[in-house]
């Protein structure tokens, strides 16, 4: 029977609450003890009647797990170990206080912030997407319904028709946040529109841009989200099918996905009459291969079909005719849960976020060289450097950040002196990357442009799907000349080459993957020529990132000649007396990077 | 693939042309009814459109970068525009890559002359092409002695998987491995024969270049060389129609012409390779009669006259149910119906049966 989520009659919450994130990221550092030992030292207290424990999904700041939060009063402890577990039931139970040995510090000179939403990682967050993720426990859709899941789905089965609810969704200003950013209510009209006895709705999960995990902590972290914007979706356009493409590398993620169907299932907010009303919808899950490819919307269907993942040319597009020849409406992710709020909320409230052509927030993945690694959610029109700089830490120790590759391997790189660059659609494609699924990859002045376009090209031609030329032997060609490059064999006329077979490959390759594989090549060009030809013409590397390019020195005013690097060598390369100092020969050495690493006085130096 | 049209008649404009075209026609099937030349090497007519090969983009008004001409179907009032500089330029270069991974042997590679890649080379003027590195993996397999797989030229164009998959449903063939490693083979690369092959030498006949080839005829002659005779296939009822070609008076191959006849250029493993007994010196050439135990050259009409002695008198003898005739599915209807009327009005027997299969 139906069971209507504003009349399910649900447990009150317990007065206070400990939240410990159980995403991947958390739950590898260890998390999953530290809960159960936070349950026992409750039950050892009798305190099981004023607190609980809830396993969470990803709250974000990853690079500092096992995180837990308390609530009411938002105490933000990370990295917790098991053993202080108690400690932190103790103080919760006395009313001490939080326990400031355990409270985040910006540096180790810093006071401590006791609460989490005022560390500057939170501080310019605004959280739509992942409004639940750290809230509530994913595998509870109780705990779902009471943060108002599926009421925008309530709101649009009774209160909206079909054609109103697209209006809704195109006053928003809501655009795809998995690639080329359509309007989702355009895409929305156009399966709408298509003539078809079946129609579906996929759900786009197939995450594969390195270095990019929203998707999988919005689907572990609350997987109803997404569901409901699914059924929202899918009586928008008119469908009565459903399916989750979801890589199969996220078993966290299709487990909790899979647990939530069934449970919506048992709710009546899936399945036959939803809601009782004559709207249908089933879901199932299918779980792709982790080809990067299957994410291009042609080789997901392909994919859902059974067949191998490869694009086919678009138009006809799949809203009008899709999987298996009938129109077929994908959304990715973060686009529907996005949608489930924009119903509840009104397209207004969406609409106010953001900037120009860019409305609501976006969901970023930090990764490389920045100090808080993880996943931050921002009002759309910030520039660049807040996100990176006053979100994010800036770098790693006091290096100067040198660029950030935005968008994944079809992105591009945007250099330091561009972040005021707002993150916006057009900015971003003005300047040569673009949206994406929305990761950032943080680099130093120890990077080497060369090598990061390289980096990226060797993914994308091992992704590529071989079934059009300027893909398959375009990228090849490009990556084998990018790869002399930094060898130290680069020839006069390699970078006109690649310019030559880049645009080639932009304008006959067949999908976006093929299309948009020279991007990193081209952005790192045009903002890092001079590190090109300092490869090609005084085989010379500055970042010393290059192996062929850059040598092992030792400083003669530094070393002390204690044998440590002569010993640990490989290769026999290095050679000195004790107490003397000692020399490496560059004709041995294979740049290893042992010694460096093993300098007890960090004499040796790559250079 | 033959494509169902409704009959609604649209105009479009192409290199400045007015035509009609109907509705669910490709452009490349307009722009090919009107002898626009357009190339192409992943596109075969019995074949679903791919767009692999990307050498059949064309520029169309109102849409975005260049869309390939097999994949796109016209639209009434669409313009296009088949050959341009930019279109030259993008084909060439798309050929320059196909060559700098391909085992260039055109001095003795069978397909010289017939092979799609060696074609669209010399109508761009690809000299001495532009880009070169590594090649992809070599395959080579030729274990059976029908069918040579050199994959070491295969451009993949997936017409062998498509044509194996779309027309004969076998499924012999699919795509393995990613990115430039991608290549058609077979589950774990074994040999045909263990991958249920019939060796109709469907993916021969569709293979652009010399990646597959029939083994009977190799270096026996050059396309250039041979003398081609259109004849119909003398298998079976079903007429197929073939292109034997010949050197010096001898059968050296067995193919058929695209959008030809019944077959519409596909051929079974018998009619492509079933024509050893042409010049075989066991092939019988008349009738023979034993006679004191001895078989003996006798002319049709002594041969048709003893075995209607025989049969009238074996008739007479022991009655017509003592007689039995087998017909043959290498026989025409009509050949059939004559066959049955002998043994039915001639003989007086039911005593009839067919093989049904060949």
């Amino acid at each position: 029977m139906t069971t209507p989520p504003e009349e399910t009659v649900i447990a009150p919450p317990a007065l206070v609450e400990i939240r410990v994130c159980t995403g991947t990221g958390c739950i590898a550092n260890g998390s999953l003890v530290v809960a159960d030992r936070l349950e026992s030292a409750i039950a050892q207290a009798g305190a099981s009647d004023r607190m609980r424990v809830t396993r969470t999904g990803c709250h974000g700041l990853c690079a500092q797990g096992p995180v837990v939060v308390t609530a009411p009063e938002g105490v933000f402890y990370p990295g917790v170990d098991p053993d202080h577990a108690e400690a932190v039931v103790r103080a919760l139970l006395d009313g001490s206080g939080p326990v400031t040995e355990m409270l985040y510090r910006e540096t180790p000179e810093e006071e401590p912030i006791a609460r989490y939403a005022d560390i500057p990682f939170n501080a310019r967050q605004h959280r739509i997407v992942l409004r639940n993720c750290g809230v509530i426990d994913p595998e509870d859709i109780d705990q779902a319904l009471r943060a108002g899941g599926y009421s925008g789905l309530r709101h649009a089965l009774t209160d909206l028709t079909s054609d109103g609810l697209i209006e809704e969704i195109k006053a928003s200003g809501l655009r795809g946040r998995g690639g080329a950013g359509f309007l989702t209510g355009m895409k929305w009209e156009l399966a709408r529109q298509s003539v078809g006895d079946q129609k579906y709705m996929i759900c786009n999960a197939d995450e594969g841009d390195p270095g990019a995990f929203m998707d999988r902590s919005v689907l572990e972290g609350d997987p109803h989200s997404v569901l409901e914007g699914m059924a929202i979706a899918a009586y928008a356009i008119g469908a009565s099918e459903g399916f989750v493409y979801c890589r199969a590398e996220y078993p966290l993620a299709v487990r909790r996905l899979k647990k939530a169907i069934a449970d919506a299932a048992a709710h009546g907010l899936l399945g036959d009459n939803i809601m009782d009303t004559e709207f249908s919808f089933h879901v199932g899950v299918r779980e792709g291969a982790g080809a990067f490819v299957c994410g291009e919307e042609t080789a997901l269907i392909a994919s859902v079909e059974g067949d191998r993942g490869m694009p086919r040319p678009r138009p006809p597009f799949p809203t009008t005719s899709g999987l298996w020849a009938k129109p077929t409406c994908i959304n990715n992710v973060e686009t529907l849960a996005n949608v489930a709020w924009v119903v509840a909320h009104g397209a207004k409230a969406l609409a106010a976020i953001g900037a120009d052509d860019s409305k609501g927030t976006k969901v970023f993945a930090l990764t490389g060289k920045i100090r808080h690694s993880g996943l931050v959610e921002v009002p759309l029109g910030l520039t660049i450097h807040e996100v990176i700089d006053e979100v994010g830490g800036g770098c790693q120790g006091a290096r100067p950040t040198k660029a950030v590759q935005i968008g994944g391997p079809s992105g591009g790189c945007i250099p330091a002196h561009l972040f005021d660059t707002k993150i916006q659609y057009d900015t971003l494609l003005a300047a040569g990357a673009m949206m994406g699924s929305g990761g950032m990859v943080v680099v130093d002045d120890t990077t080497c442009m060369v090598d990061l376009a390289r980096y990226f090209l060797t993914f994308t031609q091992d992704e590529s799907c071989g079934k059009c030329v300027p893909c398959r032997v375009g990228t090849k060609r490009m990556l084998e000349i990018i790869t002399r490059i930094t060898e130290g064999k680069g020839r006069d006329g390699d970078i006109e080459e690649l310019e030559r077979l880049a645009d080639v490959a932009k304008k006959a390759s067949l999908c976006g993957l093929g299309q948009g594989a020279p991007n990193p090549v081209l952005t790192t060009l045009r903002y890092f020529r001079d590190e090109y030809e300092e490869h090609i013409h005084e085989r010379r590397c500055r970042a010393a990132a290059c192996a062929a390019l850059s040598t092992y020195v030792i400083d003669a005013d530094i070393c002390k000649g204690c044998g440590v690097c002569k010993k640990h060598c490989p290769v026999s390369a290095i050679s000195g007396q004790i107490k003397e100092l000692h020399e490496i020969d560059p004709d041995i050495c294979v740049k290893c990077g042992v010694c460096e690493t093993r300098c007890p006085f960090d004499a040796i130096s790559r250079m | 693939m033959t494509t169902t049209f409704d009959t609604t008649t649209l105009t479009v404009t192409i290199d400045g042309r007015r035509i009609a075209a109907r509705t669910g026609q490709t452009v490349l099937e307009v722009c090919r009814e009107n002898s626009i030349h357009i190339p192409t090497l992943c596109y075969d007519p019995r074949l679903k459109p791919y767009g692999g090969c990307r050498l059949c983009i064309v520029e169309i008004e109102g849409l975005r970068g260049y869309p390939t001409s097999c994949t796109t179907t016209v639209a009434d009032g669409m313009v296009v525009t088949t050959e341009s500089e930019a279109l030259f330029e993008l084909r060439r270069s798309v050929i320059e890559l196909l060559l700098s991974d391909h085992k260039v042997d055109c001095l003795t590679c069978q397909s010289s002359g017939q092979c799609g890649l060696q074609d669209t080379a010399y109508e761009h003027a690809v000299e001495m092409p532009r880009f070169s590195g590594e090649l992809h993996v070599e395959f080579i397999e030729s274990e059976n002695p029908l069918i040579a797989r050199d994959l070491t030229k295969c451009i993949m164009c997936g017409r062998c998987v498509r044509i194996c998959a779309e027309v004969e449903g076998r499924y012999v063939y699919g795509f393995t491995d990613r990115g430039f490693d991608s290549l058609p083979n077979t589950p774990y690369g074994v040999p045909l024969h263990d991958a249920y092959c019939e060796f109709c030498g469907q993916c021969v006949s569709t293979c652009p270049t010399g990646a597959l080839s029939n083994k009977l005829g190799k270096f026996k002659g050059r396309i250039w060389e041979v003398e081609h005779t259109e004849t119909t296939c003398g298998y079976c009822g079903v007429g197929c129609t073939l292109d034997v070609s010949t050197k010096n008076g001898k059968v050296i191959d067995v193919t058929a012409p695209l959008e030809r006849g019944v077959n519409g250029g596909n051929l079974c493993a018998k009619g492509r390779y079933g024509w050893g007994y042409t010049h075989s010196p066991d092939r019988l050439t008349t009738p023979l009669v034993r006679r004191d135990g001895e078989l003996v050259e006798v002319t049709w009409d002594e041969a048709i006259a003893e075995i209607a002695e025989r049969l009238t008198a074996i008739r007479d003898e022991h009655g017509p149910e003592s007689i039995g005739g087998l017909a043959s599915a290498k026989c025409t209807n009509e050949e059939n119906y004559l066959f049955q009327k002998v043994l039915r009005a001639g003989i007086g027997t039911h005593n009839i049966d067919h093989c049904a299969r060949l």
